[in-house]
């Protein structure tokens, strides 16, 4: 019962704190939902590219940050080929797939060597992983790698733009099937597809997990010496639940982009590990336990937190920097208090035993 | 059968043989040229000490990832007349080698169906499955639960086989282990790592019986255990091992549970050097009662000793009867409860720090895991208990805490000791992990000096340490009883080095005291109280 | 292992080598290009100087088994928080820097015992568990900041009046009061004698503690717990002191770090300060369990004399500012290489 309670007090409190934001803020139902339908469909993907890795033991994948850049990649390159619409989209989501691929076999390798580790190593992989794509995209495009582009190099003649615009390629998921209903006077738009497709990745999830290699995978995150010496292959299998990640994040990061239209090209992605993984925890899920609903439920709270704290720190303080801040240290917050019971509860399990 | 005979293959081909297997860690040769082979049907009983090499055989025979990272082996594994060498534990199992391990090898989490399949799960095909591999196959639960109900009734567990295994009792779990080997039609032979240790004794029974069929059902049956007498009841053969060698190979039928200990121990090696005359009834240095310590592996349960001032005392049996686990208790380094005396004052237990502070020393048996710090000096492992517990080899300086080091006093202190002990270093400075075992063991023995004990627990001083250092670390002992008049437990699993330099020997036997025997009590005395047939004698 | 490199190699590590070549290749270019040699130099020791103690931050806590602490930033906030009070009660001088190190230092203690505390019910998650202890409380103090009761006119935004700025200039205050401390110039490279010996004399502090009774227990129960319980030595205790210790140099690291710098940066900016030291603990030969003062004064100078000659000479090369994108590169190659060798 009270371990009943434990489990959801963390999205009851968030619940409660989203609430009282509407509240103070006067936000309408309509204006929620809008946003929410929008970030929601955006986001979820990303969101539910962790759920693999945690599942296997690998704890947060930190470097989903890296699949983010192989979906950017993939955009950029697009964009010079002047291919637009579905198809462009498509050729996206085609050419990002092999890119996250290798990627997510040398981050998976890399955690096999700092097992234990794998939650800051992805982090500092992310970091350094960005080091290496700005040498790529700010340096030797255009200069090492021969690329020609006005409109999307720096004027020195290499490196790209801070921004990339992505208008070819916006809304082609969401608008391919048009729905609208109208709320309040308002019409609501509703990206079809885009929740087919977050539906179709809650179904695989669900499936995945019925299946010998996701079997395989549950036994590893319970105990991978026990899982080994029942002829499991763990060291393989490790990589390839952080290749599915990496993957689905790649995918997840372009999804994402397609709604924005623009890209930032060397910020984008720096904070889609840790907002992915602050809305999976605010859910309730920890470090070695995460569902597909506690996915979608955590990407719901945690972005009607985002939407409403900047607007509840106005009302409350006149100063919407108040509500930023606050949201962002919400995110932290949240990661910390989920490591911290993680590690905690790990220790107090090795004493009994 | 081929009773008392040594020669491979008791009746028919063997299924299972090993030729000259050998095995080192580090530079330590643990295994050393181990051979046996066990013919279908068979129930062959593996018997050794801690640290005879056992578990490090079945590491190598399960095809365990930490023999290829140290190494890989010598010799040969032979399967149905066909050489193996398995480097996963999943080749092992492909081949048809199951084993019982001695902690359970379950997911807790898991049901126990699942657990039973586990990486044999039936699957369907399906369209991804087919383009992507047989890992995408979807799960056959309803088979799953049907082949587990079949193994769980053939070891006679009648529990519903979609619980969950955490929460099972343990002798559930080990049946629940049992019945995952059952289920692979494919077993050849089949390994148990101790596995009555946890069951009661109707469990037990149980168990043997489900062995028996193993063995009927024309699998080699590898039996490991240190209960001499359920050897004796199943056991067809039985090899000994000691130091990662074969001693012999015998039929537990007709070969007496004191002869089988012996060969455990090891005989004892001539006449006891130094033998003296205390005073019977002698002053009580240490009166212990009803001491209980949860070490794992060596738990006490009972035991009251009282150790006379001045005396060597011996603590021996067989391992995992709890000898070890007396002087860790009294120490403080795992948790223990009774009532122990010091010099006829209270002494509190579970405080490491207090023990050394009223004089006690201790020398573990974990040597490198709590003996050195592997990384530091030879000098500052000499003096750091001292320096920690005594504030000695430090400068004066107003705050106690930020004393610094005295680097003079502490080089002195550490040549005297070099000297005195013959300890071979290059010198002070050096690393103690580049000592050999016999070096870093007087190093041990230095730091346990250099407290001035009055009472100094040593637990297994000549483990891994070759014959001449041996000898040194014995003469040391001795000198330190008879010079210093320190008094001294000494704790060991060879036998003959007690009954060398004890005084008294006590023999533990299941978490309490056997027996108190002299030392030149007759072999069959202390080969009856190590079995535990002190009170049937 | 793949390739088998020779053992001195090994023993060095790869990735050091090659950042030691890089810093060559980077002298090369300058001296070719006839740059100014004693400008480069002075800046270098200007920034060896500067965030040296930072760096020496790190030494108590992989010594007393905590890992690398990226949770410096507890440590740095400690430290601002000092240097806001001492600017808002206008002290100037030497005693300015001594009151924000005082008022840095107090706060740090308890800080960072409950720092340890914690560090000790997350065992094994200790550095993750740090960074985002430290990302969760810059962002929480960035709110403090914002809302803060400091009045000082100098200290908060001109408009409004309230909250305070993101950068205070410490000009006319304690601007480089260290540095200019004793400062002399040899063959045209400036050496900030001050902060200098700030930096150097903490270093010794640090290795003479590390040779009293409390720092030797820190080392023993870091490098071997089972072998300090049976000395009798708590191991929560000495990582606990371990964690004061690395807390309490970071708040010290920062004072110095901004009267250096010549302003005192709140908000967001002590966010990433962890990982830059990191790097320069690494570079210079500590691992996750082993740290020397000689790693610390190495690595800070290898390090830091990559960030300083980075710019100049690139510059000349390639068009833009590579030098930030060769710091996150060599940074957290460094420390991926360093965690992924861990425990071997």
């Amino acid at each position: 019962m009270r371990a009943r309670l434990g489990r959801w007090s963390v999205p009851i409190l968030f619940a409660v704190l989203c609430l009282s934001g509407i509240l103070v803020a006067k936000i309408t139902p309509s204006f929620l939902l809008g946003e929410m339908m929008v970030r929601v469909g955006r986001n979820s993907v990303l969101v539910m590219a962790l759920l693999i890795p945690i599942l296997a033991g690998l704890g947060l994948n930190f470097g989903i940050v890296i699949g983010a850049m192989a979906g950017q990649a993939a955009a950029i390159l697009i964009v010079h080929w002047k291919l637009a619409g579905i198809v462009g989209f498509g050729a996206a989501w085609l050419l990002a797939t092999p890119i996250a691929i290798l990627l997510g076999v040398a981050t998976g390798i890399l955690f096999n060597r700092a097992k234990g580790r794998e939650m800051v190593t992805g982090l500092i992989a992310g970091f350094f992983a960005n080091g290496l794509y700005q040498l790529v995209f700010l340096f030797a495009l255009g200069s090492l790698i021969p690329f020609h582009d006005p409109d999307m190099l720096l004027p020195q003649g290499n490196g790209l733009r801070n921004t990339i615009d992505l208008t070819g390629i916006q809304y082609a998921i969401d608008d391919l099937v048009r729905v609208q209903i109208p709320v309040e006077g308002r019409m609501l738009r509703v990206p079809v597809v885009t929740y087919a497709v977050v539906a179709g990745f809650c179904v695989f999830t669900v499936l995945f997990l019925r299946t010998r290699l996701g079997q395989q995978l549950r036994a590893m995150g319970q105990d991978d010496h026990v899982a080994a010496i029942a002829g499991i292959p763990v060291e393989r299998n490790r990589i390839i639940a952080t290749v599915l990640s990496t993957v689905f994040a790649s995918w997840g990061q372009l999804l994402f982009l397609q709604n924005i239209g623009t890209l930032n090209t060397y910020n984008s992605h720096e904070q889609v590990g840790m907002f992915a993984i602050a809305a999976l925890l605010v859910s309730g899920a920890t470090v070695s336990h995460a569902t597909v609903a506690q996915a979608l439920l955590g990407t719901v709270l945690f972005h009607t937190l985002f939407v409403v704290s900047p607007l509840a720190g106005k009302a409350l303080a006149g100063d919407a920097q108040i509500g930023e801040y606050f949201r962002v240290f919400v995110a932290y917050a949240v990661i910390t208090v989920a490591l911290v019971l993680h590690a905690w509860q790990a220790k107090k399990g090795k004493r009994t035993a | 059968m081929d009773p008392g005979g040594s020669g491979p293959g008791g009746g028919g081909a063997p299924v299972l043989e090993l030729r000259d297997i050998g095995k080192e860690y580090e530079g330590v040769r643990v295994v050393k040229g181990v051979s046996l082979a066990i013919p279908a049907g068979e129930i062959h009983a593996l018997l050794g000490e801690n640290g005879a090499g056992k578990s490090t055989l079945m590491n190598i025979l399960f095809g365990m990832p930490v023999i290829q990272e140290t190494g890989g082996y010598t010799g040969e594994i032979l399967l149905d007349g066909r050489p193996v060498r398995f480097r996963s534990p999943g080749e092992a199992i492909a081949a048809g080698i199951g084993m019982v391990h001695q902690e359970f090898m379950l997911l807790p989490g898991f049901r126990i169906a699942e657990n039973i399949k586990l990486n044999r799960e039936p699957s369907r095909r399906n369209l991804l499955s087919r383009v992507l591999g047989s890992g995408l196959e979807r799960l056959d639960v309803r088979r799953m639960r049907e082949d587990a109900r079949r193994a769980l009734d053939r070891v006679g567990l009648g529990i519903d086989e979609w619980l969950p295994v955490a929460g099972l009792p343990v002798g559930h779990m080990q049946f629940v282990e049992i019945a995952r080997e059952v289920d692979k039609e494919q077993l050849r032979a089949l390994i148990f790592d101790e596995p009555t240790a946890v069951l009661t004794e109707t469990e037990a029974e149980r168990l043997l019986e489900t062995m028996r069929a193993f063995a009927r059902s024309g699998v080699a049956v590898l039996f490991i255990t240190h209960r001499l007498e359920e050897v004796r009841a199943i056991a067809d053969r039985a090899t000994v091992l000691r130091d990662g060698e074969v001693v012999g190979v015998v039929d537990p039928k007709t070969t007496s549970v004191v002869r089988i200990a012996e060969m455990m121990v090891g005989r004892p090696a001539g006449p006891t050097a130094g033998r003296r005359q205390l005073p019977a009834g002698g002053e009580a240095a240490m009166t212990i009662e009803h001491l209980r310590v949860d070490m794992p592996g060596e738990p006490v349960l009972d035991v009251s000793l009282v150790v006379r001032r001045g005396e060597i005392l011996g603590i021996g049996g067989l391992a995992g009867q709890g000898k070890i686990g007396i002087a860790n208790g009294v120490m403080g380094l795992y948790p223990a409860s009774g009532r122990v005396a010091l010099d006829g004052r209270e002494f509190p237990l579970n405080r490491p720090r207090e023990a050394l502070e009223r004089g006690l020393a201790f020398v573990s048996e974990d040597r490198r895991g709590v003996g050195l710090l592997g990384e530091e000096s030879v000098e500052l492992n000499i003096a750091l208990s001292a320096l920690e517990a005594q504030g000695r080899f430090l400068r004066p300086f107003p705050v106690p805490a930020l004393r610094p080091l005295d680097p003079r006093a502490l080089r002195a202190h550490a040549d005297a000791m070099i000297r005195d002990l013959d300890i071979r270093t290059t010198g002070p400075a050096q690393q103690v992990r580049r000592l050999s075992g016999g070096n870093q063991q007087k190093v041990c023995l230095a730091r346990a000096m250099t407290l001035r004990p009055k009472l100094l627990f040593v637990s297994e001083p000549t483990r891994g340490i070759d014959v001449g250092a041996k000898a040194r670390v014995l003469e040391i002992l001795t000198r330190l009883n008879r010079e210093e008049g320190v008094t001294l437990v000494l704790t060991s699993s060879e036998l003959a080095e007690l009954r060398a330099l004890c005084d008294r020997v006590a023999i533990i036997y299941r978490g309490r005291v056997e027996t108190i025997l002299p030392p030149d009590a007759p072999d069959a005395a202390f080969g009856l109280a190590m079995a535990g047939e002190e009170q049937a004698a | 292992m793949t390739i088998r490199l020779p053992a001195a190699v090994r023993e060095f590590g790869l990735p050091r080598i090659l950042i030691a070549a890089f810093l060559v290749a980077l002298f090369a270019v300058a001296i070719a290009t006839h740059m100014s040699f004693a400008i480069l130099l002075t800046d270098c020791i200007a920034r060896v100087a500067r965030n040296g103690i930072l760096v020496l931050a790190l030494l108590p806590a992989i010594q007393g088994g905590l890992g690398l602490n990226f949770g410096l930033p507890i440590g740095i906030i400690c430290g601002l928080i000092g240097c806001v009070i001492s600017l808002n009660f206008g002290v100037h001088g030497v005693a300015g820097v001594a009151l924000a190190m005082g008022v840095g230092v107090a706060l740090a203690v308890p800080v960072g015992a409950a720092y340890g505390w914690l560090l000790n019910r997350t065992r094994g998650q200790e550095m993750m568990v740090g960074t985002y202890l430290g990302f969760a409380l810059v962002s929480g103090m960035s709110i403090f900041w914002l809302l803060a009761p400091f009045r000082n006119p100098t200290l908060v935004w001109a408009i409004g009046g309230k909250g305070l700025r993101t950068t205070l200039a410490l000009t006319g205050i304690y601007d480089r009061v260290l540095d200019r401390w004793l400062q002399f110039d040899v063959a045209g490279v400036t050496i900030p004698t001050g902060a200098l010996l700030a930096f150097l004399g903490l270093c010794f502090l640090v290795w003479l503690f590390f040779r009293t009774r409390m720092g030797i227990t820190i080392a023993a129960a870091r490098s071997n717990p089972r072998f300090a319980l049976a000395a009798g030595i708590s191991d929560e205790r000495t990582r606990i002191q371990a964690s004061v210790l690395t807390t309490v140099l970071g708040a010290v690291g920062i004072v110095v770090y901004s009267q250096s710098f010549g302003f005192v940066q709140l908000y967001t900016a002590p966010l990433l300060m962890a990982f830059p030291a990191i790097a320069c603990i690494l570079i210079g030969g500590a691992t996750v369990t082993r740290a020397t003062i000689a790693h610390v004064i190495i690595g800070t100078l290898l390090f830091q004399s990559i960030l300083t000659t980075a710019l100049p000479v690139t510059s000349q090369v390639i068009e833009g500012d590579i030098s930030e994108t060769a710091r996150l590169i060599i940074q957290n190659g460094m420390i991926l290489y360093a965690l992924t060798r861990f425990g071997k």
